[in-house]
C-alpha cells in the first residue's frame, strides 16, 4: 500500500513537472532520489535541475558519481548504490548512508544512465557548485566549464564572485566570462564591442565560437565588423600555434622513428648485418611491458622503470642468441642473412601467436603520461608524446657514450673496420658481434617500450616499423649514429608538414619517393662513412 | 552426402585443423568457419570462430541437425585477401562441407563471391557492410548502411545538433562506399560541402596526431561538429588514445563509430572516451534475459569471465540459428533448397524482438546507439521503435537507388532494375 502510494506521488511529480511545472509543493530530496532511479533518459534532466535546486549538502558529491557513471541502484528497493572500481575490485557502497555493503548480481542492480546532454549538464551544474571551492584549479575549471551556457543569473553570480576572487588565473576567467556575456547581451554596441575587443585577446574555443555567430548573426553591423576584426587577430595567433604544433608532431613523429631505428643503426649500420628480425625486436620489447605489468598490477605508474631494463634484457638476450645460433654462420652472404631473419622474424611471430594469442594486448599507459600539457587554448603538447621525445634522445645519447667512450664501443668500431686486424689484435671478434647483436636488439627492446605506449601490441607491431627503420638508416648514412638521429628527425617533420596538404597516405609515398630520388644522388646517405672501412 | 574414404582419412590427418565433434556414428553436416586467425583482423574474427564452435557444441549437445552430427572444419585465410578464395575453394571442394560461416572485411567477402557462385556455396557473413551486393548464396546478418550509418547521422542531426561533419575512414571498400552514401545524404539534407571533411588513412595507422589535430581544428568553426568514423581494426586503438589525450572530449566532439565494439574497446582504459558513441544492432550491455544468457552461455564456452560479446557475435548466432532452422524446415541441407527455405525465417534477437531474414537476404533488426563508458561498456541512448529492414541497395546513391534485390520466385534476382525491368546478373 505505502509502495503504492509513493509510486503513485513519483507519477504526479514526474507528471506536474512536465506539464504543470510547480503547481504543487516540491518534492523532497529523498523523493526526487526515487524518481531518478525512475526516469528514462529524456526525463532525468529536470530531475536533477530540481535536485540542484534542493541544495542539499549531498548534491555535488552524487552529481560527481553520476557523471563516473558510477551511481546504480538497487532493482528490489530503488535504494541508491555507488559502485567504484577499485584496483579491479568493485566497491559496492549505499548512497544515503555512505556504509560499504556485500557486492551484488549484474542482475540485481541497474545502472543510472546518463548521455552527453546530460553529462554537459552534470559538468555545468558541478561548474555551479564549486564556484566557491577553495581550490582555484577547481574554481577556474567551474568557471570555464560555464562559458558554453551563460545565463544573466550566472552573470551576475560572476559579477559578484569577481570582488571577491583574488587569484590573477581565476580572475582572468571570469573577466573573460563576463566579456564574453556582455559581448552578446550587453547593453549598447559600444558596450559590445568593448567587450569583443576584450575577447579578441583569448584563444579559448568558446570565446571564438561566439565570435564566430556574432559575426554570422548579430544585428548591429558595427558589432558584426567588429566580430571579424577580432577573429582575424585570433586566426593569426592560431595559425602560428597550428605551426607550433606541427612542428611538435613532426619531432614526436622523428622521435618514434628514431627509437624504432636506432637499434637497427648498430646491427645494419654498424655491423652490415640485414636484419629483418628487427620489428620483432621492438615487438619483444612492447610484450615485455606487457608482462612487467601484469606481473605488478596496482603500480602501473612504476612498472614502466622496471619494463625498460627488462626489455632490454629480454630483446637482447634474443638477439644474441639469433646471432649465436644463426647469423654468425652467414658472415658475408647478405642474401642469406635476410632470408634467415625474415624467417626468423615470423617465427618470433608465430611464437607470441601462440604464447599470448592473436589479439593484441592492452598496455596501460601511466597516469603521468596521459593527458597534455596545456600551454594555451590552442596549443598543447601531449604527455606520451614529450616524455617519448625526451626519452629517444636520453637512448641516442646513451647509446653514443657507449660506442665512443667504452670499450665495448671501441672494439664494435675495430671489428666493423676491419674484422682481420681487429682479430689480429687480439680482440675476440666472435664475443663482440654476440655482444654488439646483443646491444642494437636490446635497444630496439627499449623502443618497443615506448611504443607500447602508442600503438597497439600485437604479433604484427613489429611488421609496421621495419621499413621504416631501414628507410631512417640508410636516409641517414649506414653506419653513422648521428645520421640516424638527423634522417629520423628529418622524416618525421617531412611527413607531419606534408599530411594536412596531402593526406596521410600521399604523404608516405611522397617521403619514399623523395628518398629514392636522393638515394640515387647519394648512394651512401645524408652522412656517408668515411675512409677505407667503407669500401 | 557420401564422403569418399580416402577424403575422410585426410580430413583426420590434418586433424589440427579438423575438429571432429562427435563420433561418426552417421556422416556429419560439415560447417566451413572461414575467418582469419592470424594477421591484422585476427583481433576480430577469432572470436567469431569461437562462436561458432560453441555454436556447433551446443547444437550436438541438442541432438545435432537431421539426425546427424555437426561437424565443424576450421581454415585459417590469415587476413590475406585472396587466400580467403583459396580457402573457401578448399572448404567447398575438398571438404565438401554444407555451409560457410566467415569472412570480415569486405574486402574478403568480394574475394570469395566469385568461388561461392562457382560452386554454388552457401555462407553467412556476419559483419556491417556497405550495402550495394545481394548474392544469391549469401546471407548477411549484419548492418546494411540504413541500419546503422544512416540512423546514426539522423541522431546526431536530430538529438544533438550536428551541422558539421568529418567522416574519416580506413581507405578500402567498406569506408569508401559508406561514406559516398553518407556524403550524397547528408547534401541531400542541406549540408554545405565545406561542413563535409572526408579523411582516408591505411590500415593499422598509428600516428594520429595531425588527424585529430585537423578534427579540433575543423570542430572550432562555431558549429557544432561531429566525427563519424568507419575506421578498421586496430587503429582505432591509437585513434581514440590520441583523442584522450589532446583532450577532445564527447561533449564538444561527439565520435559515432560503427567498426568499434566491446571487443576493440577491450584494448586499452576507455575513460577518456566516455561518451563517444556507436551504432550497432546489439550491444553487451542490452538488459534482456536472452542477452544474459548469451553471456553465460559464452563464458562458459571460452572460460574467461572476462571476454566480452559484441554484434557480429550476436550476428553469427542470428545466422547460425537460422540456418539450422532452415535446414530442418528444407529437411536437407541442399543448398538450392536451404537458400529457399531461409527467406522468411525468424529468430528471436538477443535485444528483444525478432530478426526476420527478408528476400534481398537482409536482416530485419533493430537499431541502437550506444555511448561508450569507463568500463569498455555501451551505454544504450538511442534505439528505433521497431525493426528496419536492411536494404541490399542504397536508397542514396544514384546508381543503385532503382535496384531492388528479391530472391523469392519469381523475380530471383539480386540486382532487379526497376526501371528498365531487366536483371543484369552480375553482383560484384
Amino acid at each position: 500500500m505505502k509502495q503504492a502510494l509513493l509510486m503513485l506521488g513519483c507519477w504526479l511529480a514526474l507528471w506536474s513537472t512536465q506539464t504543470m511545472a510547480e503547481t504543487e509543493t516540491t518534492p523532497s530530496y529523498e523523493d526526487l532520489l526515487i524518481e531518478l532511479t525512475e526516469a528514462n533518459l529524456n526525463t532525468t534532466q529536470p530531475i536533477l535541475e530540481q535536485i540542484e535546486a534542493t541544495e542539499h549538502p549531498d548534491v555535488l558529491v552524487l552529481f560527481k558519481t553520476l557523471l563516473d557513471g558510477n551511481l546504480n541502484f538497487r532493482k528490489a528497493d530503488q535504494a541508491l548504490i555507488s559502485i567504484i572500481d577499485i584496483n579491479g575490485t568493485d566497491q559496492y557502497t549505499e548512497f544515503s548512508t555512505g556504509t560499504a555493503i556485500d557486492p551484488l548480481g549484474r542482475r540485481d542492480v541497474t545502472k543510472i544512465r546518463v548521455n552527453n546532454n546530460l553529462r554537459n549538464y552534470l559538468t555545468s551544474a558541478i561548474g555551479r557548485l564549486q564556484l566557491t571551492s577553495p581550490n582555484p584549479e577547481l574554481r577556474k575549471a567551474a568557471v570555464l566549464s560555464l562559458l558554453d551556457n551563460l545565463q544573466p543569473s550566472t552573470a551576475a553570480e560572476l559579477t559578484r564572485l569577481r570582488t571577491e576572487e583574488d587569484n590573477r588565473s581565476v580572475l582572468a576567467s571570469i573577466d573573460l566570462a563576463l566579456a564574453m556575456y556582455s559581448a552578446e547581451s550587453g547593453d549598447s554596441t559600444a558596450a559590445k564591442i568593448t567587450a569583443i575587443d576584450k575577447l579578441s585577446e583569448s584563444l579559448e574555443p568558446s570565446a571564438r565560437n561566439l565570435l564566430f555567430s556574432l559575426e554570422r548573426d548579430a544585428e548591429d553591423p558595427a558589432v558584426q565588423d567588429a566580430a571579424t576584426e577580432a577573429l582575424k587577430k585570433i586566426d593569426g595567433k592560431v595559425t602560428f600555434y597550428g605551426y607550433v604544433d606541427q612542428l611538435f608532431f613532426g619531432l614526436s613523429l622523428g622521435s618514434v622513428l628514431l627509437l624504432a631505428a636506432i637499434g637497427l643503426a648498430i646491427t645494419f649500420g654498424v655491423m652490415g648485418v640485414i636484419n629483418m628480425a628487427h620489428g620483432e625486436m621492438l615487438m619483444l620489447g612492447a610484450y615485455t611491458t606487457y608482462v612487467v605489468q601484469l606481473l605488478m598490477p596496482g603500480y602501473i605508474n612504476y612498472s614502466i622503470w622496471v619494463a625498460i631494463p627488462a626489455a632490454f634484457i629480454v630483446a637482447g638476450l634474443f638477439g644474441i642468441l639469433i646471432e649465436r645460433c644463426v647469423i654468425r654462420f652467414l658472415h658475408g652472404r647478405p642474401l642469406e642473412t635476410l632470408l634467415a631473419t625474415f624467417g626468423i622474424s615470423l617465427i618470433l611471430q608465430q611464437l607470441v601467436r601462440t604464447v599470448f594469442s592473436p589479439l593484441n594486448r592492452r598496455v596501460a599507459a601511466p597516469d603521468w603520461m596521459s593527458g597534455s600539457l596545456e600551454i594555451n587554448p590552442v596549443l598543447s603538447l601531449t604527455y606520451n608524446r614529450l616524455t617519448i621525445l625526451i626519452f629517444a634522445l636520453i637512448v641516442f645519447v646513451a647509446l653514443l657514450l657507449i660506442m665512443k667512450k667504452t670499450a665495448l664501443g671501441l672494439y664494435v668500431r675495430a671489428v666493423s673496420q676491419n674484422r682481420d686486424m681487429a682479430k689480429a689484435m687480439g680482440i675476440k671478434t666472435d664475443r663482440v658481434d654476440a655482444l654488439t647483436f646483443g646491444l642494437g636488439s636490446g635497444i630496439a627492446g627499449i623502443g618497443g617500450v615506448a611504443l607500447s605506449q602508442l600503438t597497439n601490441v600485437g604479433p604484427n607491431l613489429g611488421q609496421a616499423y621495419i621499413i621504416d627503420s631501414f628507410m631512417v638508416v640508410v636516409f641517414g648514412g649506414v653506419g653513422n649514429l648521428l645520421g640516424t638521429l638527423v634522417a629520423a628527425f628529418t622524416l618525421g617533420i617531412a611527413n607531419k608538414f606534408l599530411e594536412p596538404i596531402t593526406g596521410t597516405v600521399l604523404a608516405s609515398i611522397l617521403v619514399l619517393v623523395f628518398i629514392i630520388l636522393f638515394i640515387q644522388k647519394r648512394p651512401k646517405g645524408l652522412f656517408p662513412q668515411r675512409g677505407r672501412a667503407s669500401e | 552426402m557420401t564422403l569418399k574414404p580416402i577424403l575422410q582419412g585426410l580430413t583426420f590427418a590434418v586433424a589440427s585443423t579438423v575438429l571432429s565433434t562427435a563420433a561418426i556414428a552417421e556422416d556429419p553436416i560439415k560447417v566451413g568457419v572461414l575467418h582469419s586467425l592470424s594477421g591484422t583482423m585476427a583481433i576480430s574474427e577469432t572470436t567469431l570462430k569461437d562462436t561458432v564452435l560453441m555454436m556447433v557444441e551446443q547444437q550436438n549437445e541438442a541432438g545435432g541437425l537431421l539426425g546427424r552430427p555437426l561437424e565443424a572444419v576450421v581454415v585459417d585465410p590469415a587476413s590475406n585477401w585472396p587466400l580467403f578464395a583459396e580457402k573457401a575453394r578448399e572448404l567447398l571442394t575438398q571438404e565438401e562441407v554444407d555451409v560457410i560461416f566467415g569472412s570480415w572485411t569486405s574486402v574478403s567477402r568480394k574475394s570469395v563471391l566469385p568461388v561461392l557462385e562457382e560452386l554454388n556455396g552457401l555462407m553467412f557473413y556476419p559483419v556491417q557492410y556497405e550495402g550495394e551486393e545481394s548474392s544469391r548464396n549469401v546471407f548477411y546478418t549484419g548492418a546494411a548502411p540504413n541500419q546503422q550509418a544512416i540512423p546514426a547521422v539522423d541522431y546526431l542531426r536530430n538529438e544533438l545538433g550536428v551541422e558539421r561533419w568529418v567522416l574519416a575512414g580506413t581507405d578500402y571498400v567498406y569506408p569508401r562506399t559508406t561514406n559516398k552514401i553518407l556524403e550524397a545524404y547528408l547534401m541531400d539534407l542541406g549540408v554545405a560541402e565545406e561542413d563535409i571533411m572526408i579523411n582516408y588513412t591505411p590500415f593499422s595507422h598509428s600516428d594520429w596526431q595531425s588527424i585529430v589535430s585537423d578534427i579540433k581544428t575543423f570542430g572550432s568553426a562555431g558549429k557544432k561538429t561531429a566525427v563519424v568514423s568507419t575506421i578498421n581494426g586496430d587503429a582505432n586503438v591509437p585513434f581514440y588514445k590520441e583523442l584522450g589525450n589532446q583532450g577532445v572530449s564527447s561533449g564538444d566532439i561527439p565520435v559515432i563509430a560503427f567498426s568499434v565494439g566491446e571487443e576493440e574497446l577491450s584494448g586499452f582504459d576507455t575513460s577518456p572516451l566516455v561518451g563517444h558513441l556507436a551504432a550497432w544492432n546489439y550491444f553487451q550491455s542490452v538488459d534482456a534475459d536472452a542477452n544474459y544468457d548469451f553471456i553465460d552461455m559464452w563464458h562458459a564456452y571460452i572460460g574467461d569471465e572476462d571476454r566480452v560479446t559484441n554484434d557480429p557475435m550476436e550476428a553469427t548466432y542470428i545466422g547460425f540459428k537460422m540456418w539450422v532452422q532452415a535446414v530442418e524446415l528444407a529437411g536437407t541441407t541442399d543448398v538450392d533448397a536451404v537458400e529457399q527455405a531461409m527467406i522468411g525465417q525468424t529468430v528471436a534477437n538477443l535485444t528483444g524482438g525478432t530478426a526476420v531474414m527478408n528476400k534481398n537476404h537482409h536482416l530485419s533488426k533493430p537499431v541502437l546507439i550506444g555511448e561508450i563508458q569507463d568500463d569498455g561498456q555501451f551505454e544504450i541512448v538511442w534505439q528505433t521503435a521497431g525493426v528496419v529492414p536492411g536494404d541490399a541497395w542504397s536508397d542514396f546513391l544514384p546508381g543503385s537507388r532503382m535496384l531492388l534485390a528479391d530472391w523469392a520466385p519469381p523475380l530471383k534476382c539480386g540486382n532487379y532494375n526497376t526501371e528498365t525491368g531487366t536483371c543484369s546478373g552480375t553482383v560484384y
